[in-house]
């Protein structure tokens, strides 16, 4: 669609403009502003230059906390994405089963994640909880307060709970806005149901594929509150992501010029990681 | 046939992997502590509704949901009478800036909240707002705009410009079309843009919690009451959980024949 150029446009943005720099500027500015600067109380604070960058670039547990991050994510996305893609094929197109499928799909996305965490932090343990106790009666030893590989397991499948729906709901709504004309012409060329979902089915749910990968990346890159909720970070700092960090720097032990620091470090790689994706997405495309 | 047969197992197996934990919580809700704690029961022996009396009748508690409700109610007026203009504006013209205000907002959907907590926690008790539900509401359209402005923005350019064009040869003034005709034609985009605000703001908690003390806690940061020092009383725990699942569950059904076409967000 071709655009009319006219700059009285930029009446009609300035509330989004005004809103978001109050809420997004003036903080990040202070983030900034802390970041170079030692502050010791209200009226004391020396110009540190890079020097919390530089610190916070060698700390281990920070690397420690960004290797957990990216593999999780990466899981996360690995589970999600083909789960999210066949829970769309099978869910019933129309009639009354289709309405419920979808409200029952979706339930997980409307629970506060303070009580996402609860849910499995309940449903997991051994003693009150169906799941613990159903794998300990099998014989599995089970607990992921204690064991680094079930915390992990755990909260990954908790987070395929929480956020496949996400997945599942995008790709239903790509694969209702298919033509049946395209169907139908897969039908008389006597295509297989791989060749329907490899060259009908997949191309037209990329772009709803690409917005759930972008979400769900920078969605589980910040994930805090179930965690936080299920194992506390632990057993040790294995299941410590890299907001838990954050908050444990900033108010925890109010290391206020390292933390900001982090924060930035930590705002940049979401950026590029999310622009790099998009960017590459986009070259492909041209490129066809 | 076959192929459907296995189609909707699969469908049964999720849906079974979907609600089993959720039935676990609402199965102990109605439980007795002693009942809870003394050995795994598939439904409620001793049937009660002590847990739910608890939250109902002291007002910490309820007033929680209270709260929650009014930030996000005020959010998700907020972000829309903000991304609506600003949507039709990046649909419509082309300005100054245009693309590079609105990669600008979307970064905002990628800052971690955790990010933004002590500048937040900084801004809003300098200001005055610390411990009201318009810091939350205000806070929350950090990620709630760009949001909103980015599926609003999906939804408008999928109508045809030769609408607005007639519309203001017939001599209709911009307030006018924009809330007569225009508003009407993209509700499904509406409906959908408040499903994700609510959602995005109901779910969150690291935020709320952080700006506010008393006055406008969240039900979330009220539900750590429940550890106590004599151990954690499951029950209330369970039905504070349970309730909190009920306001999603409605706002679902009421968007529920719009989600096929809203989830693509305008874009398929």
């Amino acid at each position: 669609m071709n655009k009319t150029e006219n700059n009285k446009a930029w009446f009609l943005v300035l509330p989004v403009f005004v809103l978001v720099a109050f809420s997004a500027v003036i903080p990040l500015m202070t983030v900034v502003n802390y970041s170079v600067q030692d502050i010791f109380d209200q009226n004391t604070a020396y110009f540190v230059g890079a020097e919390w960058f530089r610190e916070v670039l060698r700390n281990e547990d920070l690397h420690d906390s960004l290797i957990r991050q990216f593999l999780y994510s990466f899981a996360v996305l690995a589970i999600e994405v083909p789960l999210g893609i066949c829970v769309a094929l099978v869910m019933p197109t129309k009639g009354k089963m289709a309405s419920l499928c979808l409200i029952l799909v979706a339930i997980p996305l409307l629970i506060p994640w303070n009580v996402v965490g609860t849910i499995w932090q309940v449903f997991g343990r051994a003693d009150i909880g169906l799941f613990g106790a159903a794998l300990n009666g099998m014989g599995i030893d089970y607990n992921y307060s204690a064991n680094t590989g079930d915390a992990w397991a755990t909260v990954l499948l908790m987070d395929v709970w929480h956020w496949t729906p996400l997945v599942a709901l995008l790709c239903y709504s790509g694969l209702r806005a298919i033509p049946d004309a395209f169907y139908q012409a897969a039908e008389i060329d006597r295509a297989s149901k791989w060749a329907v979902f490899r060259y009908i089915q997949l191309p037209r749910l990329k772009s709803v594929l690409v917005i759930g990968i972008l979400l769900r990346f920078m969605d589980s890159f910040m994930i805090y509150t179930e965690p936080f909720v299920l194992t506390g970070g632990g057993p040790g700092n294995s299941t410590t992501f890299l907001s838990q960090t954050l908050t444990k720097m900033a108010i925890g032990q109010f290391d206020l010029g390292p933390a900001a620091a982090f924060s930035l470090v930590y705002f940049l790689i979401v950026l590029l990681v999310s622009w790099l994706f998009f960017t590459t997405i986009s070259h492909m495309d041209k490129a066809k | 046939m076959i192929m459907s047969k296995r189609k909707s197992m699969g469908m049964a197996l999720y849906i079974f992997f979907v609600l089993v934990p959720i039935y676990w919580l609402i199965n102990m809700s109605f439980k007795t502590n002693e009942e809870i704690l003394g050995g795994l029961t598939f439904w409620p022996q001793d049937f009660t509704f002590a847990n739910y009396h608890v939250i109902f009748t002291d007002p910490t508690w309820y007033n929680g949901y209270l709260n929650s409700m009014t930030y996000v109610f005020m959010n998700v007026v907020l972000t829309l009478l903000v991304a609506l203009p600003a949507a039709y504006a990046f649909s419509r013209y082309k300005f100054v800036g245009d693309k590079h205000l609105f990669f600008w907002l979307l970064t905002n959907r990628m800052a971690p909240p955790a990010v933004f907590l002590l500048p937040f926690f900084q801004l809003y008790s300098s200001v005055g707002l610390f411990d009201t539900h318009i810091a939350v509401a205000l806070a929350h359209c950090l990620f709630n705009v760009p949001l909103a402005v980015w599926i609003l923005e999906g939804f408008m350019s999928g109508v045809p410009r030769e609408i607005d064009e007639t519309a203001y040869i017939d001599g209709y003034s911009f307030p006018r079309f924009f809330g007569r005709i225009f508003i009407p034609m993209i509700s499904s985009g509406i409906g959908v843009t408040a499903f994700f605000a609510f959602m995005f703001s109901w779910v969150e908690l690291l935020l709320a919690r952080t700006l506010t003390s008393v006055d406008a806690k969240p039900i979330g940061a009220i539900m750590t009451r429940t550890v106590g020092a004599t151990g954690i009383d499951w029950g209330v725990l369970a039905a504070a959980g349970t309730l909190t699942i009920i306001p999603g569950l409605l706002v679902i059904w009421f968007v529920r024949n719009h989600v096929a076409k809203g989830f693509a967000l305008g874009r398929v």
